[in-house]
């Protein structure tokens, strides 16, 4: 008799542990500081309010990551937050779940580049040229300056790939801001991006992962560096440092939440995408980082002291522009391949 | 019979496990990458109608308007986004553009039942350039990929053809990638074998020291060994602040994203695998052959290059071999503290398999790779066969 | 002799850490003899032929070849040949590559390499191996073969620690013959370490037996065996008697001691001693005598015979005198004994010898 009683309590913590192995909803962004200002007002309080559990990874994007895992099947991560370009490719694969926007409170609700099929932008993010403040008291002022090696001695740092990169060495050469992407449409305007960036070549640093700017600027090891200036803002807030942003010729691109295809908690994901949007949560985000809303309402609820910082600030995207995805989408493999071979050479 | 089949059975099961890991994890995924690196499925799958016109199709201007009205058909049939998602993918990693236009004829073809003109969607459907990346995608087999991992390609008249040198590098990246090896190699063997020697000539505790001295690195993470070696080489880190404090140096002599530094972290990292099979060959050697050369009147040095080293070369041949192979696959080392002229091939890789989700492109380098090393394993094997046919 | 020694140790010692291995050693030996090195396991042979062979430095005191003082002098120059318990053959060279070693590094032609190869392969028996790997030869083979490469370069001394250790008993006979017969035909000087005592008696002119880093004594074979002077040689070499006694008197050799039981025997004693000293005396087995009556019978005593076991070419008695159990070798001719039988015992003064214990 015992025996019995004994299998079946077995058995009972076996479909209780089987039960329990569901993936919790996972959720994927960029890591570092943002992350860490997204865990305090948004996967918390999110996780406290529905009363599941919420894991958070942390990634350094790339599209055939997302692919291989929707491919396999069974994705581990639920909503990620993605690029624009990825969020462009993916859509077009189907690789991401339709977005359900009435649970988002409507695509009025957003600025238009934050809406599309597949995800609910979430942060307005600048690629801007930043330096050390205490080391250069009089900083460069464009991308022509970043390319002046006699002006302001050092090393460079730039993101590795030819996104961003391209669209800099042209503003360094002199082309205007709104002919920038017809330029680089064109054979000759891509020969042009590479002349330029030979004469920079000896001085440049790649990085890869957002926070190796950072290292390098406050280690001296280069003397300016591309970076995400959200997370300009914090070192300067959480280190004391003295890091500034060079505006102009920023290039600023919406990043959003998709969520992966068949992903086990998609129908959650959806939940955490819509209350991620509300405007009371979003809006606390700038106080952690500066990055630009995208949820008009929460835009507005931003208290005016973080306004300077952040991108979508009037004064600021005067002479910033904006990341051209369908350019890229067309042109990304090829460009890469020739600005890895150029790298290479 | 079955007294004498029994235990070869059982012998057999043993191996099993073994026999089963191996297809698994090794040859399955080699045959994978290998089917991946020449298959090219998606545009003859799924635009089928279309590549079944095209094989018929001269190349000639203008383009047939069945072919036209075929591509139609096969957009309107498929209604898997993610079927169609590689099909645009397939075609604009050969031609870009494709992409845009093809979202643009989709959207046109959705909201029409009736016939459309292609032409009419978009201009760029009248050039024949476009019909051309589609009716030579629509074989389900190709070699561009391979072609591509040696930096060659197809021009329109179908002719095998040199890329031009801005456009790809793999050759030259493999080429480095073997030289960073071969001097990684080098740089493990002259540290390694002095060292393996001092151990092997040691006994007790200082044995264990110099031993635990080489594993330890093993026992720590790739990645925390090399972001160590990131903070020791940077321009204001360890080294160059010793030099300049030593007075050697004025200026910080550049370390990180140089080869120098590739070089350095490398040794460090791959040292035992030379270090552990000289050290085990010279273990298994009586001790006292030194004393003996000696005794018979062979200076020290005459010694080591007469008796030590040729014993030892078997242990040297086999580090070097794994020591070397080793390399050919590094990818965060270089990645993070050489500058890009030292990027090894493995990145390439790791590029199309993890950005542009290209896995013909990275199957097919890693292919190129698979055979250059087996090749090189060949002639290693001849070699050392032929040294011991003359001893 | 007058000759003057070919090898001198002067007062060497040799100290690992707090342990002395080998204590103010003196020791010489003369061109062309043969010489054992016997001793229990960690007396010290190993090193001291270590240190002639110039492995190792002594730690004091000087070694001499020649009249000439070879402390500083590395092993490659000192010309000796050193044969190994474990053989040392480079494995990767072949029987003829390993035996011309010694003469490439003395820059010995090419040709006379050849011939003085096959010469010394001719001596050893071994004409037809040159070409194969020492991992393709026997034990015995190999032993050979290191025999070969030490002497093809006609060396000052050859040094041989245990060579014959890990033969077995034909094989080691063999090569014990083998050795000696070059020792005579080339007139070599040898020393060579064994803790094997039947072999150093065999093949040595003098032997000389360790303890704790001490020569005992040093001899003839002869000496060594029939005349022990002290308790550890008496017991390391060969089996012995030994019955306390007390010194009674004598001159010169000759002299007289008490037993327990007060019986008065002649013996042998290397010094003399006062009246009433305690003693062993040492008596071999094979020296014991034995008779139906005292007749005919030195020191003759009353014993008897408590076992006896066939032992081939002998017999063995276990004898007990006057409660005393002493061991006997008996001749296969003698008539047979059975346990329990009374009988007496004697020996020549000669052949027992008193020793301080
Ligand atoms: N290099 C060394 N370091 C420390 N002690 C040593 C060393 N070489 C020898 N000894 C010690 O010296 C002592 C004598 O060693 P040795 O090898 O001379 O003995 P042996 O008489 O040859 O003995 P065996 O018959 O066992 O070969 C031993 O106690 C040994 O442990
Ligand atoms: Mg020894």
């Amino acid at each position: 008799m015992k025996k019995w009683a004994l299998l079946a309590s077995v058995l009972a913590l076996g479909a209780m542990s089987s039960a329990s192995q569901a993936r919790d909803l996972t959720i994927t962004s960029w890591g570092g500081s943002y992350q860490t200002a997204q865990q305090d007002i948004y996967f918390k309080p999110f996780s406290e309010k529905v009363g599941k559990p919420v894991l958070d990874e942390s990634w350094d994007g790339g599209y055939g990551v997302l692919q291989a895992k929707v491919k396999a099947g069974a994705p581990n991560w639920d909503a990620v937050q993605v690029e624009a370009e990825e969020l462009a490719l993916g859509c077009d694969d189907g690789i991401f779940e339709m977005i359900d926007w009435d649970k988002m409170g409507g695509e009025d609700a957003f600025m238009p580049a934050a809406v599309s099929d597949c995800g609910v932008g979430t942060i307005v993010w600048s690629l801007a040229l930043a330096y050390d403040g205490s080391k250069l008291s009089d900083g460069p002022k464009n991308w022509a300056d970043f390319w002046d090696v006699k002006k302001f001695p050092g090393k460079r740092a730039l993101r590795k790939g030819a996104k961003y990169t391209l669209e800099f060495a042209l503003l360094a050469d002199g082309v205007p801001a709104d002919e920038l992407y017809d330029v680089l449409s064109t054979p000759e305007g891509i020969d042009r991006a590479f002349a330029k960036l030979d004469e920079l070549k000896p001085d440049l640093v790649w990085w890869e992962s957002g926070a190796q700017p950072l290292q390098f600027l406050a280690s001296g090891e280069v003397a300016m560096a591309a970076s995400y200036n959200g997370r300009i803002t914090s070192i300067n807030k959480t280190e004391g440092k003295n890091f500034k942003i060079v505006w102009p010729g920023s290039i600023y691109a919406v990043d959003s939440w998709v969520i992966l295809k068949d992903a086990e908690n998609k129908e959650l994901a959806q939940d955490f995408i819509a209350f991620a949007s509300q405007p009371e949560n979003m809006a606390k985000l700038p106080e952690y980082i500066a990055y630009g809303l995208t949820n008009k309402e929460a835009s507005s609820m931003v208290p005016d002291e973080y306004k300077a910082d952040v991108p979508t600030t009037p004064e600021n995207l005067e002479e910033a522009l904006s990341l051209n995805i369908d350019f890229w989408i067309d042109n990304s493999e090829a460009l890469n391949q020739r600005f890895n071979a150029w790298l290479a050479q | 019979m079955t007294a004498r089949l029994g235990p070869h059975l059982k012998a057999s099961a043993l191996v099993l496990p073994l026999v089963l890991f191996l297809a698994l994890f090794f040859v399955w995924p080699i045959i994978a990458m290998l089917k991946q690196s020449v298959s090219d499925p998606v545009v003859h799958n799924t635009l089928s109608q279309t590549s079944a016109i095209a094989a018929q199709w001269n190349g000639k201007a203008p383009v047939p308007a069945a072919l036209q009205d075929a591509l139609v058909a096969d957009i309107r049939a498929t209604t898997d986004r993610q079927e169609m998602g590689a099909v645009v993918r397939r075609l604009n990693s050969a031609k870009s553009g494709f992409r845009t236009l093809m979202r643009k004829t989709r959207r046109a073809i959705r909201k029409t039942d009736g016939p459309i003109n292609l032409g009419e969607v978009d201009k760029r459907w009248n050039e024949v350039a476009w019909w051309h990346t589609i009716a030579q995608a629509s074989s389900p087999y190709t070699d561009r990929y391979l072609l591509a991992a040696l930096d060659y390609g197809r021009d329109k008249h179908n002719q095998i053809v040199a890329l031009p040198e801005d456009a790809s590098a793999n050759r030259t990246i493999l080429a480095r990638t073997f030289v960073i090896s071969l001097s990684v190699m080098l740089s493990c063997l002259a540290i390694g074998l002095p060292f393996a020697m001092v151990i092997a000539s040691t006994s007790g505790w200082l044995r264990n020291v110099l031993l635990a001295a080489v594993l330890l690195p093993l026992w720590t993470s790739l990645l925390v060994r090399t972001t160590a070696w990131f903070i020791i080489l940077q321009n204001n880190g360890l080294i160059n602040s010793a030099l300049q404090a030593l007075g050697i140096t004025d200026q910080p002599i550049p370390l990180i994203f140089e080869r120098t530094g590739v070089i350095i972290a490398m040794t460090h990292v791959l040292l035992p695998f030379m270090v552990l099979p000289i050290y085990s060959v010279l273990l298994s050697m009586p001790g006292n052959l030194m004393q003996a050369a000696s005794s018979l009147g062979a200076h020290p040095i005459v010694a080591f290059l007469k008796v030590m080293l040729p014993l030892s070369a078997r242990g040297i041949a086999s580090g070097s071999l794994l020591v070397f192979m080793s390399s050919i696959g590094y990818y965060i080392t270089p990645a993070l503290i050489g500058g890009p002229s030292d990027q090894m091939i493995s990145s390439v890789i790791a590029f199309y398999a993890t950005e542009s989700a290209n896995w013909g492109m990275a199957g097919a380098l890693g292919l190129v790779l698979l055979s250059i090393t087996l090749l090189l394993y060949v002639v290693y094997g001849r070699l050392s066969a032929e040294k011991k046919g003359v001893a | 002799m007058t000759e003057q020694p070919y090898i001198e140790f002067r007062k060497v010692s040799k100290v690992f850490g707090s342990l002395t291995v080998v204590d103010h050693l003196d020791l010489t030996i003369n061109k062309g003899e043969f010489v054992s090195l016997l001793g229990p396991s960690g007396s010290g042979k190993t090193t001291l032929l270590m240190m002639l062979a110039g492995f190792e430095d002594p730690t004091a005191g000087d070694i001499l070849l020649g009249g000439s003082v070879l402390n500083r002098t590395p092993p490659y120059k000192r010309n000796m040949g050193v044969v190994f318990q474990n053989y040392a053959l480079f494995p990767h060279l072949s029987v003829a590559e390993n035996i011309a070693f010694p003469l490439k590094r003395r820059g010995v032609a090419k040709a006379e390499i050849a011939e003085r190869v096959n010469r010394v392969l001719e001596m050893v028996q071994l004409p037809d191996q040159s070409e194969k790997l020492p991992s393709q030869l026997s034990g015995g083979q190999q032993q050979r073969v290191a025999l070969a490469r030490t002497l093809v370069f006609e060396p000052n001394v050859v040094l041989m620690d245990e060579p014959l250790g890990a033969l077995d008993k034909n094989l080691r006979e063999q090569m014990q013959y083998d050795i000696r017969r070059l020792h005579r035909d080339l007139g070599l000087t040898i020393v060579f370490v064994t803790h094997d005592q039947s072999e150093a008696l065999t093949m040595s002119d003098r032997i000389a037996v360790f303890n704790h880093g001490k020569i005992e004594q040093i001899g003839t074979p002869q000496d060594i065996y029939d005349r022990p002077n002290t308790h550890f040689v008496a017991e390391f070499i060969g089996e012995t008697n030994l019955i306390p006694v007390k010194y009674r008197e004598g001159d010169h050799s000759r002299c007289s001691v008490t037993t327990k039981t007060g019986k008065d025997l002649e013996v042998t004693s290397p010094v003399t001693l006062f009246r009433g000293t305690e003693v062993l005396l040492s008596l071999r087995p094979e020296h014991i005598e034995l008779g139906d009556s005292a007749e005919g019978l030195e020191n003759a005593m009353p014993a008897r015979i408590s076992d006896v076991v066939y032992q081939g070419d002998h017999l063995r008695a276990d004898i007990e005198v006057d409660g005393t159990k002493l061991v006997a070798r008996l001749g296969r001719h003698l008539p047979p004994h059975d346990p329990g039988d009374e009988v007496f015992i004697g020996f020549r003064p000669q052949n027992a010898r008193v020793i301080l214990p």
